[in-house]
């Protein structure tokens, strides 16, 4: 046996050990308590596959006057690229953390592009009867990592604030994506038969648009759901890159991914009562809200002591944040206000909607960050039959994930979707910058409830005010 | 404008501003005037107006005001050293003294009513009936407790077992509310009866219990209780028989307005009642709701039962019901004044024109009817074009065509298997294989979990990196470049993915572990 099959029967065993790993890992991470073994298993999977890797290329390149090239490549590559991972993981506001995932998304999209792209440009070896499918395996990776590239980098402008999070409208978009993937489809087919650069030009540029596209006409308010498909594309690029070098590793870790993401997607979509596909098309089928401004009333305003009199006075609390809470920062202010709260004897909770936030899970790691809990912060399903028993909820920057026009008007845009139903508590105090309305542009009856207290300003000056307060 | 808060006279405690609402219209643009000794009875020193920016002034310079803030209705004496065109707000109740109303618009002034606040949500900040029958409820409360000679809460002391007292509310609008809030809090065991079944919720949340009359009733359209039916009055005697005969504590607060109070307790009942036992006639003023109470006089029956019939039980909160009446007055006044420029000006709006009694030298009740059943703002009908306003029904894929689908991916999968050429088939079948594992590997996520979820998988898809790293020997520049530039990219992926997912999962910490 040379030393290059050696290696490569290793590598092959020590990939199927990485993946089980893998599988162990996101096994672990479905719980609290194995939550953090199933990160160490990952490391180790990730580990064992980088060195097995590692051997394998040495081993077949020996000698030859490229390894050295490649070596040195490898070691600046990774060690630059560790550093500034590692970096970034160190210094990322946990606010800040859907637009760092975005960001990483379009990391795995562009290393996808480029190693599809590696593969045109390099087929030796590839048997001839294979050519085609070769080809054909060039182009699909290319054009999903592509996809994923410029929407992961979209989601992240949207993100960080640096690009209107409003849905872009453009005539005919859903004509438009489904016609660039008609037009890919003719591509492939021409590249398998004449395989030409210039048409990998095209069909990247093709993909770079449609993933741009997709991405922009997606509102700010379904951003979980972008998150966690941009996730589930990342995995389909690496599975796809994995037919394409022939690496089962590749393929079952981009699956794992690429599914887990896809169900992922799935729940925030159940919870929003949106369609998973209109979703995933790039907002296709989305209808203007035909009522956004419509009088309903007048609402009650509030100041930060009488708050504290009512908390002071109350049994049972329940705190819903949203996004209004990232964007202010005021997490700790308000995990300070429930602590107090507890301190006094009153029952306190968190109520937390799947899709609060811009990332699935978003409050509940921001709430981690302050120290809250995790048995006290409780999910939509646990909390919403409490609610009526509640004698003070506190919204703080949560808008279209308590608005009982969801529940109560069937002609409401955002009808059907399950929401936390706070207007059945005793009293509703409401904090928010404005009367207007939420991403979803949809006016909220709940300002105008007679238990309904609106409470405006800055969350986390309001919340300090309540503190200083009581 | 000038502002004058008056004095009053003849039993009446209350004063229709408290220093904090002085400030309050002060920002509003108005010069406040405070007529000396206004706000004694209610335990406010004239110092305290003056600090909160007050003049202070004679009877006859207060009254002389553009705008006169008060209490009880104005005297004829009173209405003389109003300033004709000036603005006055009292309790006028205009149902009841057409006479006064007459006199008011005969001198030219504008008089706003403020017992005549509509009955809608938008309005209830000033509705001063609200707030005080809200501390007529709390203090009959009060008031029965004093009389009656046992504790209201049960005990159980090395003295013996004390039994709770048990408390009968008749009617559970604003003042029985509050009545059965105070009583139960006492400690006392609360029952309430109501003609509008819709309130039982209301009752049970302040800790009372709903005496159910299941007779059929009209639905109220004003938010007020209406006259009742003769199969449900027959029953609901019954109810109050049983009860009297049961309960320690007896307060009735039926009132209809406009007409007389309904009897809802007889003398039979009241007699049937245990000695010691005490009722609060909350209605006795407009007729009573129990048989044998007298306005404003407390009567022993010969069985012992104390009827308490007094009228002024809000008054007898004084700093209490001038801080809420001041409060409704000011929010009054700032509806009133849109400019925030001291200029009181009335419009058409509903509010306003229900509480403007007089004007104009005419009087101008009753105002138009305001029904209050429907949504304030209620949409109009859109029976017309239905399917051009809602957005069209989500229907789920329909059984045939997901059947069809799955067959198609299957087949699909079945055709690449069986006649590509290898390697393919194989790789299909780690990659069918990995998607149904990653599919029951998530499917119990925790929801609080998915963004460390989500960052672990983002470091995992990183695995790319292992593709770009064979790309890296390859004997071309280019490629080894693009490959490296990969390896970067993808490195930064699985450092940065680990490495924040472990920092997240290390802030979550669990209660009772600390």
């Amino acid at each position: 046996m040379t030393a290059a099959s050696v290696a490569g029967a290793v590598a092959g065993a020590a990939y199927i050990v990485a993946a089980l790993l893998f599988i162990l890992s996101l096994a672990g991470l479905s719980r609290h308590e194995r939550a953090r073994g199933g990160v160490v298993y990952g490391m180790i999977g990730m580990a064992i596959a980088l060195i097995a890797t590692l051997w394998l290329m040495l081993a077949d390149a020996w000698g030859q006057p490229s390894a050295t090239l490649g070596l040195i490549l490898l070691v600046v590559a990774v060690v630059v690229g560790a550093a500034i991972g590692l970096y970034k993981a160190r210094t990322v506001q946990m606010t800040g953390m859907p637009e760092l995932i975005a960001l990483f998304h379009s990391f795995v999209g562009a290393a996808a592009v480029l190693v599809g792209w590696n593969g045109a440009l390099h087929d030796e070896g590839v048997a001839a009867n294979l050519l085609g499918i070769h080809h054909a395996e060039v182009f699909i990776g290319v054009f999903i990592g592509a996809v994923t590239l410029t929407g992961s980098i979209v989601a992240y402008l949207k993100l960080s604030a640096k690009m209107s999070s409003r849905p872009l409208m453009l005539p005919g978009k859903n004509a438009l994506n489904i016609g660039a993937i008609v037009v890919f489809i003719a591509l492939t087919v021409w590249y398998v038969i004449t395989p030409q650069l210039w048409l990998l030009v095209v069909v990247t540029v093709l993909a770079l648009a449609l993933g741009w596209h997709l991405v922009a006409s997606i509102g700010g308010g379904d951003m979980p759901v972008v998150i966690s498909m941009l996730n589930s594309y990342s995995g389909w690029a690496a599975a796809a890159a994995g037919f394409l070098l022939n690496n089962d590793l590749l393929i079952v870790t981009g699956a794992l991914v690429g599914s887990s993401g896809a169900y992922l997607s799935y729940i925030m979509c159940k919870a929003m009562n949106r369609s998973f596909i209109s979703v995933i098309a790039g907002g296709f089928g989305i209808v203007a809200p035909a009522s956004g401004d419509e009088e309903q009333g007048e609402h009650q305003e509030t100041d930060a002591a009488s708050v504290a009199h009512m908390l002071e006075a109350a049994s049972t609390v329940v705190i819903t944040p949203g996004y209004g809470m990232a964007v202010a920062q005021a997490q700790s202010a308000t995990a300070d206000l429930a602590r107090r709260l507890i301190e006094r004897g009153i029952q306190v909770r968190f109520g937390i909607h799947p899709v609060a936030g811009r990332l699935p899970g978003h409050m509940n790691v921001l709430l981690a960050e302050a120290k809250v809990p995790y048995d006290i912060v409780l999910e939509m399903d646990e909390i919403n039959d409490d609610l009526a028993e509640t004698d003070v909820v506190l919204v703080i920057g949560a808008n279209d994930t308590v608005n009982p026009a969801a529940a109560e008007d069937p002609g409401s845009p955002i009808a059907g979707m399950p929401v936390l139903r706070v207007w059945e508590a005793r009293q509703v105090v409401v904090f928010k910058r404005s009367m207007a309305s939420g991403y979803a542009g949809v006016a909220n009856p709940l300002f105008y409830r007679d238990n309904a207290w609106m409470l405006f300003g800055d969350a986390k000056e309001r919340v300090q005010d309540i503190l200083a307060a009581l | 404008m000038r502002l004058g808060i008056v004095a009053e006279h003849r039993g009446e405690t209350r004063v229709a501003a408290t220093p904090t609402t002085v400030e309050k219209i002060r920002t509003l643009g108005y010069d406040v005037i405070v007529e000396r000794g206004a706000g004694a009875a209610s335990s406010l020193p004239d110092r305290a107006y003056v600090d909160a920016g007050a003049a202070l002034a004679d009877a006859a310079e207060a009254w002389s005001a553009d705008v006169v803030l008060k209490v009880a209705a104005p005297t004829d004496d009173e209405i003389a050293l109003l300033r004709p065109g000036a603005v006055v707000a009292a309790l006028l109740s205009p149902a009841h003294s057409p006479e006064l109303l007459a006199k008011l618009a005969a001198r030219g002034v504008t008089a706003l009513a403020l017992d005549a606040v509509p009955r809608i949500s938008r309005a209830q900040s000033m509705d001063v009936l609200s707030s005080m029958t809200n501390i007529a409820g709390y203090r009959a409360v009060i008031e029965a407790a004093h009389e009656f000679g046992r504790f209201f809460t049960g005990q159980v002391t090395a003295a013996g077992k004390v039994p709770p007292a048990k408390v009968l509310v008749a009617g559970a609008g604003v003042a029985g509310l509050a009545a059965i809030g105070a009583a139960s809090s006492l400690g006392a065991v609360v029952r309430a009866t109501d003609p509008r079944p819709e309130v039982a919720d209301q009752v049970a949340s302040i800790g009372g219990h709903y005496l159910a009359v299941d007779a059929a009733v009209e639905h109220s359209a004003d938010g007020y209780a209406k006259a009742t039916s003769e199969a449900y009055d027959k029953r609901a005697a019954e109810i109050y028989s049983e009860q009297a005969r049961d309960v320690d504590i007896i307060i009735t607060t039926a009132q209809i307005p406009g007409r007389k109070a309904p009897r809802l307790i007889t003398a039979a009942d009241v007699a049937s009642m245990k000695p010691g036992s005490v009722i609060v006639d909350m209605a006795a003023a407009q007729g009573g709701n129990v048989e044998g109470s007298v306005a404003d006089e407390r009567v022993v029956t010969d069985n012992g039962v104390v009827i308490l019939g007094y009228s002024d039980l809000a008054r007898r909160l004084p700093a209490q019901a001038s801080q809420l009446y001041g409060t409704n007055l000011v929010n009054l006044l700032t509806l009133l004044t849109p400019g925030k420029d001291g200029e009181l000006t009335i419009d058409d709006d509903v509010v306003q024109r229900a509480v403007t009694v007089a004007r104009d030298g005419a009087v101008t009740w009753p105002p138009p009817a305001v029904s209050v059943s429907a949504a304030p703002a209620a949409k109009p009908a859109q029976t017309a074009e239905p399917a051009a306003s809602t957005p069209p029904e989500k229907q789920p894929m329909s059984r045939t065509a997901r059947l069809a689908l799955i067959t198609l991916g299957m087949a699909a999968l079945f055709a690449i298997c069986a006649f590509a050429p290898p390697p393919l088939p194989q790789h299909f079948l780690v990659l069918t294989l990995s998607v149904v594992v990653g599919f029951y590997v998530i499917g119990n996520v925790t929801h609080a979990l998915h963004t460390p979820l989500m960052s672990v998988t983002n470091a995992i898809s990183g695995i790319i990196i292992v593709g770009a790293m064979m790309q890296l020997t390859v004997p071309s520049v280019a490629v080894q470049i693009l490959a490296a530039i990969a390896v970067l990219v993808a490195s930064i992926n699985v450092f940065g993915g680990f490495a924040v997912t472990r920092r997240m999962l290390s802030m979550f910490v669990k209660g009772t572990q600390k």
